[in-house]
Formats: structure tokens, C-alpha cells, sequence
């Protein structure tokens, strides 16, 4: 009897037995003997299986198909384990009901409505091995796109995929890359924006823990098209476990000439560098991120110029996000025509998106652009638990807003978010009920951006506090209709004035909900002081 | 995480004479080639060998990659992972991001606060020292709300399963 048991060691369940679940189920499959069931069975540490809630994850693949465990505590792991060290000599596997963990349907619609792309391998091979990531088929595409010798070709593809820009922004990847490659100059750059720090956003921790080979192939392929010879990964230090897999992930593919010089045989050379940076969500914008990288302050400038143009060490360079990159090799295996026939007209390609707040199923999914929301949080995630009922859906974090219960029909793509005040951001998803005050969640994004504010320019620097100082005079119940007026107003000032996309951007969790929750602000107000009353004789 | 900066003077800095040898420090500022552009990479490998950033050991930075000492601590002091005091015993990091203030973040932040403080029960049942901290995320969402104590990331807290953590941390 053979077969493979996954365990998902990915830092959500990890931390809850997912490490000790490994250990203890080696131990049990290296003792056991010949006609033992556990015998023949191979055991994979992997990266994230999807259902981060229902953590630890457990997953066996028989002779008779896929079953997925959950629901798995530290104290259950010993009796997990036990139990499949005492199953009796020729018991099917397919059979075994391990205890303290309970099976999830992988039919149910969180499963079956996924069209799985960058996270093609992510759960299935483990993240620390080149060899597996090699079966499965990586570095194909970049071994392909050399050998055919036509960097113009793929950029091409890239920009008839309709693939736009995974970290929120969506300006057309393909038309990125063209300009990058039309640049001057013998020394360029690829940077990989790895600092995802919109806080309910793991979507790129997921990729880089799961599968980093994806994301360096990716990136080789890019350097290659755009002409880099250097690149570097800025991935943020609350990440340690994505740090320490991206680190092993570069020492192999350069061990086996996938990266490094003369990658595969040919006369490409591309050296990569992984930067941790140190804690500031400001450096999720690229000219800062180009600051930090540097080694200095990650202080945003104005641009133009355009990091194409002046970029890293004054060099022409091209950044993209985890997701972008990791997008590539299957956008390339697959065709281009094949890729954009997945999205809508206007955003191509499939999104990863991580679930998370108060819905029933919470974890990571990929799903094709223009699915309605309500397909992902109402189907796919369960809806709100409890009794409740779904009252917002937050996207785009600290820069994004609040998409009102009622317009959960909307496609998720670049257009169709904006609209309505929102933007599609990096894919982090927070459902909040109708316990929610939509005031709390904008003093909360406020307070954030508050905190982050890298104080260079002022609107920002003192916006954010005033701001945020209104928003308390509100939820203390102190505010009146000057007050609401004068946030708004505010709001406008900020957005309109501020020097990069972190102010920019900062009002907008609260214009959103200003728009679909004013009665929330309303409620709120101090009543008028009625006129003074008759003195009673 | 919580900002804790507080900036060393440059006469405390120039007080100590001498930069003090660090050659657990050398490897790092070799791979960096000792360019100016892996300041951070070499900070972050300093706090992760000392637990802060002492006055030397900045000093010693500065001259290693050939940077101003202003250069050095302003650069340092801009992030907020760097920290300047020393490390408590124990670190508890309640995250504060999104999906963890749905969650009840505040309520549990807050109640720690109350427990943990000079005079609160913790210390009263006789505590060492434990650092409450925060963060704003650490993209593990689905175990919300959620703390991180020692690098260990403890998943659906209550105050009172926290406490008894803590507690149990100690014996």
C-alpha cells in the first residue's frame, strides 16, 4: 500500500501543531515494517493547502483518492499519529479515519471553484526541494524561452496575456516590461516586491513558503526578457519562514545553474539577492522600496522619473510583485490566448485572494478574474458564522475600502472595484459582519496609516493624525455635522495632495465607507442642543 | 511592531572610546561586500545576534561599511523592527492587523496591558519580566485573534489563555 501524506507546514499551521504533526508521523512511517499500512508511505512537509482556519492540515493521497483532515490541535497530534501506527497489516488507507481531526470535503465549492495557476504547486510538492519543484515541472519555461532566444517574443506574450499588475496597482505587465527593455544602458534591474504589508493580506507568504521556485523562475524569465543581469526579492521580516525557504530555494537553483551564470547552458547571467526589510509599510511603494533596497530611509520620492528609468542604484528597473512574477511560467505554458480567455476583457488571468475575518471557511484561494464576491465569501467561504449576516467586505487593506453587502455581485477586477471606491489591491479579503461598525474599521485603517506615515510630506504626515483624532471624536460619540464635514473635506485634502500612494490613499477606507455606511457616522453624532428650554414657572 | 526609539546621542556614542570588535559581524559584511547599500541586511543580522542595536555596536557598522554614524542611526532608527533596549525575557506580540481587530484585538491587547502592568495580576502571581508588544499582521490571519510569544505564533486567544501561557512560560 502506498501513498503520500501532505502536511501543511506553512507558518498558520505551523504554529498550530502542523510542525509536530510532521515530526511525529515521520517517526511512525520510519518504524514501521514491512505490511505495516503506514510502510509504504511518503511524507511531505508542504506549503499551504488552502483551509487556513480549519489548521493543522492533513492530507492523504491513496489508491483511492485525495482526502484532506483538518481541525488537527497540538494535544490531538500524538493520537493522529498513534492511530496510524496501530492501524492492523493490510488495512486501506483510504479507510483510516485518524482521530482528533476531522475530513473536509474537497468537493465543496472552496475547492472545486478554484482555477489553481500560480498556486498550481503550492500544497502539493515540498517547498525545500529543488528535485520535487523540477518534476512538477519548474524552470521548464525559462529553459524553453532561452533556448527559442526571443526576449521581445515574450514580452509579447506577457502583454497579449492582458496580465496586469498583481500588487494592486494593475498597470499592463506586458507594457511594463517593453518599456524596461527599451531602456539604455548595459546594467539593469528586476526587483521583486515581496513586502506584502496589508495587514489581512498572505496571499504572496503563501506562494513564497509554498512554492519559491515558481516565483524565481518567474523572475529569471523577466530579467532575461527585459535585459537584468541582477535582481533582488524585498521580502518583509515578519515573514521568517517565507525568508528562510526563498533563501534555500536561491542556494539550489544556483547549485544547478538556474540561476547564477550561464543559467541552463546559455550565456544569460542573472545574480539574485534576497533584502529583509525591517518593518515599514511604506516600503510596499516602489521608490521607497528602491530607498530601502539601497540600504537608506524607505522614503518615497516623487516620481517621474519612473523606477524604468531611475531605479535601483540609478538603473533602469523593473518591479513587480510576488503574484506577477509567479504568474509567468504558467501564463507561458499555457498561451497567451489560453491566459486572458481565463479573466474578463479587461483583467486577464486568474487572482490569489486570502479569506480571512468573519466568514465560515477562511484561507487562501485562486480564483478567475471577474468572479462575483459573493461567489468567493458567500460559496466558496461559507458566508459570515454564527447567525450573522455578511455587512462589508474590506479589499485592498489601509489602501483600499469597504464593498457594501449589496454590491457583493460585483466582479472582482481592476475596473469594477474602483468604481464603487474600492480597488482590487493585493487580494487580502476581510468579511466583516453586522456586529461591525464601519467607523471602528476606518479608525483602525487610519490609525494604521497614521502609524506608517513616513512624515516627509505633510499632508500625510499630519492628515493621517487629524484624521484619525476625528475619527476617535466620532466613536467617542463627541463629533457633530461640523465635524463630519470638515472628515470629509479633510479626506479630499489628503488624497489630492500627498506625495506617494500611502497618502494618497489613506482616506480611502473612509471615503468608502462615508459613501455605502454614512448612516454608521450619522449614528454617531451628538444631537443638536435643543433649544433652551421654558422656564417652568 | 510597537516603536520603541529611543535615539542615542551622538556624545553618549563618541563617549566609549574605541568601536569594539565584533567578528561574529564580519561574515554578513563580507557578503555585503561591505557597500553601504547592505546597511539593513547587516542590522538586521546584528539585532538578531545581540537583541539590540547597542551605541558600539552601530559605531561599529558605520565605520565597517565606511557611513556616517548619522547615516547609520537614522537609517535604524526609521524601522521599526530595530530596537535599542534591551530584549525582556519573554516577548508577547499581540497582532493588530485587519482580520485580529475583527477579531477582538483591541480587547485582548488591552486586557494584557492591564494584567501584565507594574502592579497588575501577573506580577503579583510573581512575574519576570515579559515585553508586550504589537504588530500589524503577520499574515496568519486564519488563526485570528492571535499573539506571538517568542516567535512561536499561538493561534484564537482569549486574555485568560494568554495569561495562562505566560504563566506557564515561566515555570
Amino acid at each position: 500500500m502506498s501513498g503520500i501524506l501532505r502536511v501543511c507546514t506553512a507558518a498558520g499551521c505551523a504554529g498550530c501543531g502542523g510542525s509536530a504533526l510532521r515530526e511525529q508521523l515521520g517517526a511512525v512511517i520510519a518504524a514501521a515494517t514491512t505490511g505495516d499500512p503506514a510502510s509504504g508511505l511518503a511524507l511531505k512537509g508542504v506549503g499551504c493547502l488552502g483551509p487556513c482556519g480549519e489548521g493543522a492540515l492533513l492530507e492523504l493521497e491513496s489508491a483511492s483518492g485525495r482526502r484532506l483532515f483538518g481541525g488537527i490541535t497540538p494535544e490531538g497530534v500524538a493520537a493522529v499519529a498513534a492511530s496510524l501506527a496501530n492501524l492492523s497489516p493490510g488495512t486501506d488507507l483510504g479507510t483510516w479515519a485518524p482521530p482528533a481531526a476531522r475530513p473536509i470535503d474537497l468537493e465543496q465549492p472552496f475547492f472545486r471553484l478554484q482555477k489553481r495557476l500560480v498556486l498550481e504547486h503550492c500544497g502539493r510538492i515540498d517547498p525545500e526541494s529543488l528535485a520535487e519543484a523540477l518534476a512538477a515541472g519548474s524552470y521548464g519555461q525559462l529553459r524553453r524561452v532561452l533556448q527559442e532566444n526571443r526576449p521581445e517574443a515574450v514580452i509579447e506574450q506577457v502583454r497579449r496575456s492582458g496580465l496586469r499588475g498583481r500588487g494592486g496597482g494593475g498597470y499592463p505587465t506586458g507594457l511594463k516590461w517593453a518599456t524596461v527593455a527599451r531602456m539604455p544602458g548595459p546594467e539593469k534591474v528586476v526587483v521583486c516586491n515581496a513586502d506584502e504589508g496589508d495587514p489581512g493580506a498572505f496571499m504572496d507568504r503563501s506562494v513564497l513558503e509554498g512554492d519559491p521556485h515558481r516565483l524565481l523562475e518567474g523572475m529569471a524569465i523577466a530579467a532575461w526578457a527585459v535585459g537584468a543581469s541582477r535582481g533582488f526579492i524585498y521580502v518583509r521580516a515578519e515573514y521568517p519562514m517565507a525568508i528562510a525557504h526563498l533563501r534555500t530555494a536561491i542556494a539550489q537553483a544556483e547549485d544547478q545553474g538556474l540561476l547564477g551564470a550561464a543559467i541552463a547552458g546559455s550565456a544569460f547571467g542573472f545574480q539574485l539577492e534576497l533584502r529583509v526589510g525591517a518593518g515599514a509599510f511604506v516600503c510596499g511603494e516602489e521608490t521607497a522600496l528602491i530607498h530601502s533596497i539601497e540600504g537608506q530611509r524607505g522614503v518615497p520620492r516623487p516620481r517621474p522619473p519612473y523606477p524604468a528609468e531611475v531605479g535601483v542604484f540609478g538603473l533602469p528597473t523593473l518591479i513587480n510583485n510576488v503574484e506577477t512574477f509567479a504568474s509567468v511560467p504558467p501564463l507561458l505554458a499555457i498561451g497567451a490566448e489560453a491566459y486572458a480567455a481565463i479573466g474578463t476583457t479587461n483583467s486577464g488571468g486568474t487572482k490569489v485572494f486570502s479569506l480571512t475575518g468573519d466568514v465560515r471557511l477562511a484561507g487562501v484561494l485562486e480564483v478567475p478574474m471577474g468572479t462575483p464576491i459573493a461567489t468567493i465569501v458567500e460559496t466558496m467561504g461559507g458566508g459570515a458564522p454564527d447567525g450573522h449576516a455578511i455587512k462589508a467586505v474590506q479589499t485592498g487593506g489601509p489602501s483600499g475600502g469597504c464593498v457594501p453587502a449589496n454590491r457583493l455581485d460585483t466582479p472582482v477586477d481592476y475596473e469594477s472595484l474602483q468604481e464603487l471606491g474600492s480597488i482590487m489591491g493585493s487580494g487580502g479579503m476581510v468579511v466583516m459582519d453586522d456586529s461591525t461598525s464601519m467607523v471602528d474599521v476606518a479608525c483602525f485603517f487610519m490609525a494604521f496609516c497614521r502609524e506608517e506615515s513616513c512624515g516627509k510630506c505633510i499632508p500625510c504626515r499630519s492628515g493621517t493624525v487629524q484624521l484619525h483624532l476625528l475619527l476617535q471624536k466620532h466613536l467617542a460619540g463627541e463629533a457633530d455635522a461640523a465635524d463630519l464635514a470638515q472628515l470629509e473635506s479633510l479626506c479630499h485634502m489628503v488624497k489630492d495632495t500627498s506625495l506617494c500612494g500611502l497618502g494618497q490613499s489613506a482616506p480611502k477606507p473612509v471615503l468608502s465607507t462615508l459613501r455605502h455606511f454614512r448612516g454608521d457616522y450619522l449614528a454617531l453624532l451628538r444631537p443638536e442642543p435643543e433649544a433652551t428650554p421654558e422656564p417652568v414657572p | 511592531m510597537a516603536t520603541d526609539h529611543s535615539i542615542v546621542s551622538s556624545r553618549e556614542a563618541s563617549s566609549q572610546p574605541g568601536s569594539g570588535a565584533f567578528p561574529e559581524l564580519e561574515p554578513v559584511l563580507r557578503r555585503q561586500g561591505h557597500r553601504p547599500d547592505g546597511l539593513i541586511e547587516v542590522l538586521n543580522r546584528a539585532q538578531e545576534l545581540h537583541g539590540q542595536l547597542t551605541p558600539a555596536l552601530l559605531r561599529h557598522v558605520a565605520a565597517a561599511l565606511r557611513l556616517p554614524l548619522s547615516r547609520v542611526q537614522g537609517t535604524a532608527s526609521f524601522y521599526h523592527l530595530f530596537r535599542f533596549k534591551p530584549p525582556a525575557a519573554h516577548r508577547c506580540v499581540v497582532c493588530t492587523g485587519t482580520a485580529c481587530h475583527v477579531k477582538g484585538a483591541d480587547a485582548l491587547l488591552r486586557a494584557l496591558e492591564r494584567e501584565l502592568a507594574p502592579g497588575g495580576a501577573t506580577e503579583a502571581a510573581g512575574a519576570e519580566a515579559i515585553e508586550l508588544g504589537t504588530v500589524r499582521c503577520v499574515g496568519t490571519c486564519g488563526g485570528a485573534p492571535l499573539v506571538v510569544v517568542d516567535e512561536q505564533v499561538w493561534n484564537h486567544q482569549t486574555p485568560a489563555s494568554v495569561l495562562a501561557g505566560l504563566r506557564g512560560l515561566r515555570r
